[in-house]
């Protein structure tokens, strides 16, 4: 596979996983927002522009803050990076850039997410920025559908590391922003906002009923925590994206005999993750714990790239 | 035996004054009595129906991502090309026909190469005057006295066609250099055979879905010798930008080999090489979609950055095939067009099977006053134009552009031709209301490899949708058709009307 292939393949996966994360986050923060009073659903679009690390740039956009302005921020505003919009572009261009290595199904999925965004100025009203979201979700859903019908090779392998880089990154930014709602300061715990507030966490990360399931429990901060690090039965959890690195570089190693620095990196985060307590993390400071994961999963970001002549 | 429906009952529509593909000649009433099943078809089929399915397929298109760039227009930087659901069909005489003149013509294209490149017998001899190959931008110096791995120049050509009338073919242009279009081809053929099924069952037409695998094969016959019996094929593109960048991707998919830019590629040693994720693989033949001056900095436009520098040293080592070979320009120029009977005849000892349009050349001083006297009635071309840009339709031409065209032709005669309009046959498209007679061309791709030459059945037919006009271009509002060869002279007589 070229180089410049098999780099194309990794960022496509990565947008994808952006874009999808991006919706997800907007559409639980539509949902928050709806359920507030009015400061507070101002406070849930701040933060969630501050999860994308969007917040600055929202600011000096000169938009005041408010459902619709932060949702067309961060779905249709092509001057924005961050935003859906963009990301599917990056995406478009990435795959329309190795079309040969995608199958039919998995090109017109990005495709076709694209060409809902493309030429539409406003994601209108809460229901309609709703239906919006759910569309693009959809068809993201449809290339991962189309990514686990293609061949199992170096391709399909390439994409979805870049979307468990990706993952990694988008579940760990959302627990350091919103951690400070999950360990509360002075709110009673298991009040009305508080309860949004976590379900919303759960339901950017599509974990509701999983926590239901492993936990059943009411909701705990404690268990939150726990689920989004350390559960392997949780996709989008830190440790699932982990162990999803591993055994994607494993299989590429297989494939190309191409392995070295970023092996080793993943595996020994992989270990590492599955060895820790989330009591543990929780005593020693979650917010420090995340920015090490964080730093830790761009250098294994680069290592890829080097190992496999990216650039 | 029933008798002729007349006009009224099939009620298709009013042939104009041109030859029909479907109808026959002007004035005609019924369909070719070969056709009587798709002129029931089109009969039968309610429009809003066809409707339907063209803007279904229309969509897939545009789903699919199969869409072109118009230089020059940046809002539409990415448009589909309008398809019309009703095919163009050739009976299987009129096919076995023309390929043979294609074939001719195709052959005559790779000896013309061979020559002009090597010992200029054809100069030599006085059958071309000298200045028209070494006066012509087209003709590539740098290359002379290279010669291709198994001496082919013209893998893939698209021999552009026009019709005036049931045995009267006309080859319009040459395109030896990167002729595209092809996707199309295969892509209006899966549109029919999703949406108009029925036609199939009718009809015996010669699939098309074989083109990549020949493709493919004829790549690798003309691998350079010694290259093993598994050459590593790559098409190279000039990148996801190129308004033909669909096709590119298409072609290297189904054929399973790299689609590459000039980037992946390295030359060492006069060795090309491809850069992977596992290290570098050598590359022994490229089917190029880069024009000439943009292949190699080293010898063609040093600007270049879509190139790969040195990639023509390892062509003259002859350790990489080119595909189609540098500095093919010079057999598909216009100027040269007009000499084509003349080559076909010199290097296959036959005359042209295949006419050319009656072609003027301005540079020569009587053809240019008869042009200017008649500019209200030719076509004048730019030479080293493409894509309908340069050119002057006297007959639909308003004053002001003929007057503008005069200017540029007196200052500079030699860039120009000029062609009688013809009467291009038309094909019964869907229009706002129902169906009405639309201009089309015709270009069938030829492969030659080393084992050969084969024309595919089938091509592309585009179609220029505005009423009257002959100008089919994507660029300029045209579309495409399917384009069905049948494996027969039509369905079985008792299925289809009889006429008279």
């Amino acid at each position: 596979m070229l180089s410049r292939t098999a780099s194309s393949l990794y960022w496509l996966g990565r947008y994808v996983e952006r874009a999808d994360f991006i919706a997800r986050l907007v559409e639980a923060t539509v949902r928050l927002d709806v359920l507030s009073p009015t400061p507070a659903g101002e406070i849930a679009w701040g933060s969630a522009l501050t999860v994308i690390e969007a917040a600055d740039a929202f600011k000096a956009s000169g938009a005041t803050m408010g459902q619709q302005s932060v949702a067309r921020f961060l779905t249709l505003d092509r001057s924005h990076p961050g935003s859906i919009i963009r990301c599917l572009e990056m995406a478009r261009t990435n795959a329309r850039a190795v079309r040969t290595a995608l199958t039919r199904d998995a090109w017109t999925g990005i495709n076709r997410a694209w060409l809902l965004f493309d030429g539409r100025s406003s994601p209108g009203g809460a229901t309609a920025t709703m239906n919006l979201l759910e569309a693009v979700k959809v068809e993201t859903r449809g290339f991962e559908g189309a990514i686990h019908h293609m061949l199992k090779n170096q391709a399909t392998w390439f994409i979805r590391l870049g979307q468990a880089v990706e993952r990694a990154d988008n579940t760990a930014r959302l627990l350091d922003v919103k951690y400070h709602i999950l360990l509360p300061a002075g709110e009673v715990v298991g009040g009305v906002v508080d309860r949004d507030q976590w379900t919303t966490i759960l339901q950017t990360v599509s974990a509701v009923t999983a926590y239901r399931w492993l936990y059943n429990d009411g909701l705990q901060p404690a268990n939150v925590i726990d689920l989004l690090i350390a559960r392997h039965e949780l996709p989008r959890s830190l440790a699932a994206s982990a162990e999803e690195a591993v055994e994607l570089l494993s299989q590429l190693a297989r494939r190309t005999g191409q392995h070295g620095e970023a092996d080793r990196m993943a595996r020994a985060r992989h270990i590492r993750i599955a060895k820790t307590r989330s009591a543990d993390i929780i005593v020693n400071g979650l917010h420090q714990y995340l920015k090490a994961f964080l730093e830790e999963n761009a250098k294994l970001h680069f290592a890829i790239g080097r190992q496999f002549k990216f650039s | 035996m029933e008798p002729p429906r007349d006009a009224a009952l099939w009620g298709i529509m009013a042939v104009g004054p041109a030859f029909d593909e479907i109808m026959g000649t002007a004035g005609s009433r019924n369909p070719r009595p070969a056709l009587g099943a798709l002129g029931d078809w089109l009969d039968s089929t309610d429009d809003a129906e066809l409707r339907r399915r063209q803007l279904s397929a229309e969509a897939t298109f545009r789903q699919l991502g199969i869409t072109f760039a118009v230089y020059g227009d940046e809002d539409a930087s990415e448009r589909i090309i309008p398809f019309d659901i009703v095919p163009r069909v050739f009976l299987k005489d009129e096919w076995d026909r023309l390929s043979q003149g294609l074939i001719q013509r195709v052959e005559a294209i790779n000896l013309f190469l061979d020559d002009i490149y090597g010992e200029r017998k054809i100069l030599k001899e006085g059958i071309l005057p000298d200045d028209l190959i070494f006066g012509n931008p087209q003709f590539r110096p740098e290359i002379a006295g290279m010669r291709p791995p198994h001496g082919i120049w013209a893998h893939i050509c698209g021999i552009d066609l026009v019709r005036t009338g049931p045995d009267d073919f006309f080859v319009l242009e040459d395109n030896a250099r990167t002729p595209s279009g092809v996707s199309y081809m295969l892509e209006n053929r899966e549109a029919m055979l999703r949406l108009c099924p029925e036609l199939f069952r009718q009809f015996r037409v010669a699939a098309v879905d074989s083109y990549p695998d020949r493709l493919l094969q004829t790549m690798k016959s003309v691998a350079p010798e010694g290259t093993g019996s598994n050459p590593v094929c790559v098409v190279l593109t000039p990148g996801h930008f190129n308004s033909a960048y669909y096709e590119h991707s298409f072609l290297a998919d189904s054929m399973g080999v790299e689609l590459v830019e000039a980037a992946d590629l390295v030359v060492d040693d006069d060795i090309v090489w491809m850069r992977t994720i596992a290290g570098r693989v050598k590359v022994d033949v490229i089917y190029r979609r880069i024009d000439d001056d943009f292949l190699d900095p080293l010898v063609f436009r040093p600007d270049s950055a879509l190139g790969v520098r040195g990639l023509i040293a390892a062509y003259a080592a002859g350790n990489v095939a080119i595909i189609n070979a540098p500095g093919n320009g010079i057999a598909d120029d216009k100027a040269i067009y007009s000499y084509m009977p003349e080559i076909v005849r010199y290097y296959t000892g036959a005359e042209a099977k295949l006419p050319n349009v009656q072609t003027f050349r301005c540079r020569e001083p009587e053809a240019l006053r008869y042009t200017l006297d008649h500019l209200d009635q030719l076509v004048v071309k730019l030479v080293d134009g493409s894509g309908g840009y340069g050119m002057l339709v006297g007959p639909t031409a308003s004053n002001e552009e003929i007057a503008n065209f005069r200017a540029a032709l007196i200052a500079e005669p030699q860039r120009y031709i000029a062609q009688p309009t013809l009467a291009l046959s038309t094909v019964p498209t869907l229009v706002e209301k129902g169906f009405a007679p639309r201009h089309v061309d015709f270009r069938p791709f030829v492969l030659t490899g080393s084992k050969g030459i084969q024309v595919v059945p089938g091509g592309l037919t585009r179609v220029a949708l505005r009423e009257g006009s002959l100008v089919v271009n994507s660029s300029q509002g045209g579309g495409t058709k399917d384009s069905f060869v049948l494996m027969d002279n039509g369905p079985s007589q008792s299925q289809s009307q009889v006429q008279g």
